[in-house]
């Protein structure tokens, strides 16, 4: 009896032990309104029936790291389990008179930048504990942004892999090819979050890159 | 420099150059104080050389942290002309560095820093460099 219980007990550890090794952090960075978050959901609802957070038009929707823990992505029968983190979009100004022109009212536009300067740092400190990384960039946007770079330099500088995810694809002033050649040096995937379009070369791509992880 | 039209009249900036020397024997801590005394100050800053990217996004953090306790204070524009992109060959990549380290950076790069309240936009792309200035 005893025997048993202790072997439960071992078996019960180890595998949590060798499960958590296994969950690869997976985490989308990129400026505001990039559809960080809409990229998340969409694999989080595919995957577990559920999303992680909302998305809005205002800049800065997302003002803290979200999480959803164990995300098991299945494709072409391989499997992967992943600990998504979505972050706050990543810029150098934030100025509460921006939200001014989506209607939010004064106090909570104040309120709304104060947590959106924090949920920046908080963004940034999270970069080390990465295992892998989706930029996710909006298509339609100039791609030479420093902060895009930036966070890139950093990624390298840490050796953690890097996927740039080319998002709106569905919008007319979408320009893949100009992503592209901002970053000759990495794989670019175009997708568009919003209506699920070219989601399995994501996959196939952070399948890839997950063989990378350390 | 381009002004865009339309915009309010810009009271008092100054454009400060910065050589390397200046920074290279500080730590980064003391770096980014610098940097972003200068940008206080109303000034735009064009350094000589570029900072390291865990300073890029120090200088980052230290600026939202900054947002809402410096009177008026919204955050930076910032921009890096690179020094003629990267070295096809490893050779290349590897003259570069034993360079970098004996002038202490990458003195070939230049980095624009600026109060947004000020620059309202740098815009980039691998042929020029805009300023958008306005109040």
């Amino acid at each position: 009896m005893e025997i048993k219980v202790f072997t439960n007990f071992f078996k019960k550890v180890l595998g949590n032990i060798f499960r958590n090794k296994k969950d690869i952090k997976l985490g989308f960075y990129g400026p505001p309104n990039a559809g960080k978050t809409s990229l998340a959901n969409r694999i989080c609802k595919d995957f577990t029936g559920e999303e992680i957070g909302s998305v809005s038009k205002v800049p800065h929707e997302t003002r803290n790291v979200q999480f959803k823990e164990k995300v098991e992505i299945k494709y072409k029968g391989k499997s992967m389990v992943f600990k998504m983190i979505d972050t706050p979009g990543i810029t150098t100004k934030v100025d509460y008179e921006d939200f001014l022109k989506y209607k939010v009212k004064k106090k909570e536009a104040k309120s709304r930048a104060k947590e959106a300067t924090q949920g920046i740092i908080e963004s940034i400190k999270w970069l080390d504990d990465m295992d892998l990384v989706v930029i996710v960039l909006d298509s339609t946007e100039n791609p030479y942004n420093q902060v895009n770079i930036t966070i890139i330099g950093n990624l390298v500088a840490r050796k953690i892999p890097v996927l740039i995810v080319a998002n709106k694809s569905d919008l007319k002033k979408a320009n893949i090819k100009k992503i592209e050649e901002a970053f000759p040096e990495y794989e670019v995937v175009g997708i568009s979050a919003k209506y699920g379009k070219n989601l399995e070369e994501f996959y196939e791509s952070i399948f890839k890159l997950s063989k990378k992880v350390k | 420099m381009v002004k865009k039209k339309g915009v309010k009249k810009i009271k008092g900036f100054a454009i400060q150059f910065m050589p390397y020397q200046d920074i290279k024997h500080l730590n980064s801590t003391e770096r980014i104080k610098k940097i972003l005394k200068i940008v206080f100050g109303n000034s735009i800053l064009i350094l000589q050389g570029r900072l390291k990217p865990d300073e890029e996004t120090r200088l980052i953090e230290d600026t939202m942290a900054m947002i809402g306790h410096v009177k008026g204070f919204k955050g930076v524009e910032l921009a890096v002309i690179g020094s003629g992109g990267a070295p096809e060959s490893a050779i290349e990549r590897f003259k570069q560095r034993i360079v970098a380290s004996l002038s202490g950076g990458d003195l070939g790069a230049i980095t624009i820093i600026g109060p947004a309240t000020i620059v309202k936009e740098i815009k980039q792309d691998p042929k020029k460099i805009e300023l958008i200035l306005g109040k």
